[in-house]
């Protein structure tokens, strides 16, 4: 009886993996294998040209040069992941008010089914669009002659025009925000959606306000959502090279840019040893903030 | 939920109408400043309206071969779309039932999703550096030194580029194929298998007709994901670029409206790609409502 039992979840599992090894074949070539390897290079040594496969900490403890020497001043890397991680605490205090209160309009405020989804699609549509277009598409706004320059200026608020605007640590968190909060607002209005609307009912039938309601009910039930979305937020903020070489004119120092640079100089086990770094702190983000929530449950 | 309209639906309604603009404000902005004259510039006001910019990309005289770039990414886009479809659906079937590995490759995807783009991209890099190592290495073991020399890089458009978009597409892929089956009735299934289909039949003509509008999104995330790519390709794409890596190349020396060109023309396509996909899965949906019930229809 056991054994039939056993070889028919055997059989079963076969079928599945069957249906399901294309996929992870590819996650192991393209995604585990890659992370193995830039593991492994992260303590290889380098010369102009070349890695050499021999054991060394060089790419740490170069990444790492003069950071007791310094003390109490700062070195070079730590400035670098504070930058980061005010950039990324910006992002996502924005993203997370910007995304919440779209999700609640859409949830709770849009009644008819058909507005409801012609109104995700409007927020869904610019996500399937070119990211860097949705960069440069700034430059006509916020340029030197840029339109809010040229409002500003015939309306006499400033006589020279602003030079912050664009290439700035401002134009990179405007874009960000821009491009990212819609991987708040899908997963919180996905937590939203399935809020039991009897329950508002009855929170406003005992005499709850609106914003005790929203505080005490809406919020800690979509706080799932707004866990995910903080994930994704803050690991595609923690990364990102492009939009802060774009928008801060390739001038901000950040996490993701080092890697970049230490690539174009091809130092790849420099290069490797800074992933691992970042691996680990975005690693610590994601743990901490998953304890808070059963990312599977949510599907 | 409540009577009439509150205060607090016209001010969120405004909050919402604002965003909107947030979104699309500035990619009309640079629509509209495509078509500037020659002699326009990168910013309003409007030297005149033209082709101008638009010309001058296809003549080859602009900064880069564009025409090039746009066909590989269009053909890049189409593979990684039907793989992505292909695979994701496979493996949403799989996860329809436990198996031992599941939660494996569950996180493994939301790994592949989440952890930066660039360390994937770097990652990719090494691997074929590496095995562009060891292939030469092999065959001046085999005493192929004549072919090592030529062997220049594995690296390429559909080796490293291809599973670098796929890391990106296939997580997105499942996810959707999660949502499907959640909501998925499953008495379908076994109704199907009860009137003797087979597992085969039973995915082909009763699953399938179901999931298809969902499939259909897959195949939109799959290829507009990997038309916009960017970071992940930045690495890992070989000796030659995609349109988006040219894109993000030109925004070091703008200085003319030709990359607003460039822009509105890779916009104009994600938008032809996503209103074609809505279209067919609103059609699908529509005829799934009519021939939602066919009791009382008998066997044609």
């Amino acid at each position: 009886m056991a054994v039939t039992s056993f070889l028919k979840r055997r059989s079963a599992d076969l079928v599945s993996w069957l249906q399901a090894g294309p996929m992870m074949l590819v996650f192991v070539l393209f995604f585990l294998l890659p992370l193995a390897f830039v593991i492994m290079v992260s303590f290889w040594d380098y010369n102009e040209y070349e890695m050499i496969p021999t054991l060394t900490t060089r790419g740490y403890t170069e990444t790492f040069e003069g950071c007791i020497a310094q003390m109490p001043e700062l070195c070079t890397i730590l400035k670098t992941y504070l930058k980061t991680l005010k950039l990324c605490f910006l992002v996502w205090l924005l993203t997370l008010l910007i995304g919440f209160t779209v999700a609640y309009f859409l949830a709770f405020h849009v009644q008819s089914k058909t507005w409801q989804i012609a109104l995700s699609l409007i927020c869904t549509i610019p996500f399937w669009t070119s990211n860097v277009i949705r960069m440069i598409a700034w430059i006509p706004l916020l340029g030197r002659n840029g339109l809010v320059n040229q409002g500003l200026i015939s309306a006499g608020v400033i006589k020279q025009p602003l030079e912050w605007l664009l290439f700035s640590e401002f134009a990179v968190v405007l874009a960000l925000v821009h491009l990212f909060t819609f991987f708040m607002v899908v997963p919180i209005f996905n937590s939203m959606i399935r809020i039991d609307k009897r329950l508002i009912e009855a929170a406003y039938d005992a005499g709850a306000t609106g914003w005790q309601t929203l505080w005490n009910v809406i919020i800690p039930l979509a706080k799932p959502g707004m866990v995910i979305g903080s994930i994704f937020v803050i690991t595609i903020v923690m990364g990102d090279f492009v939009t802060i070489g774009v928008m801060g004119g390739q001038q901000i120092a950040a996490a993701g840019k080092i890697i970049e640079v230490r690539l174009n100089a091809l130092q790849f086990p420099a290069a490797a040893a800074n992933a691992v770094i970042l691996l680990g702190v975005t690693f610590l983000i994601i743990a901490s903030l998953s304890r808070l929530v059963d990312v599977r449950k949510e599907l | 939920m409540r009577e009439g309209r509150s205060k607090a639906f016209y001010l969120l309604a405004l909050f919402f109408g604002a965003y909107v603009l947030f979104l699309y404000g500035p990619m009309f902005a640079i629509f509209i400043l495509s078509f500037q004259g020659p002699d326009g510039g990168l910013t309003f006001p409007m030297n005149g309206v033209s082709l101008h910019w638009f010309g001058k990309l296809f003549s080859g005289t602009g900064i880069v071969d564009i025409g090039a770039a746009f066909v590989r990414s269009l053909k890049l886009g189409l593979v990684v779309m039907v793989l992505t479809v292909v695979l994701s659906v496979a493996a949403g079937m799989a996860f329809r039932k436990r198996f031992a590995g599941s939660a494996l490759l569950f996180y493994t995807a939301i790994g592949s999703l989440i952890v930066p783009s660039i360390i994937t991209s770097l990652g990719i890099a090494l691997e074929f550096r590496l095995i562009d190592d060891f292939v030469r290495k092999t065959l001046v073991e085999w005493g192929a030194g004549s072919w090592a020399s030529e062997w220049s890089t594995g690296m390429g458009l559909y080796t490293s580029g291809l599973g670098a978009h796929l890391t990106w597409t296939l997580p997105f892929g499942l996810l959707i194929m999660f949502a499907i089956f959640n909501r998925f009735d499953g008495r379908l299934e076994e109704a199907a298998r009860d009137l003797g289909a087979t597992p085969w039949q039973t995915f082909r003509h009763v699953v399938l007709p179901i999931i298809l509008p969902s499939v259909v999104g897959i195949g939109l995330f799959g290829f507009t994901l990997s038309w916009d790519e960017l970071a992940r390709s930045s690495q890992a794409i070989g000796p030659v670029n995609t349109l988006p890596l040219e894109l993000q190349g030109l925004t070091t020396t703008v200085t003319k409206p030709d990359i607003y060109a460039l822009g509105t023309l890779t916009s104009a396509v994600s938008f032809l790609v996503i209103f074609a996909a809505l279209g067919t899965i609103k059609l699908l949906q529509s005829r799934q409502a009519r021939h939602g019930s066919d009791a009382g229809k008998g066997m044609v």
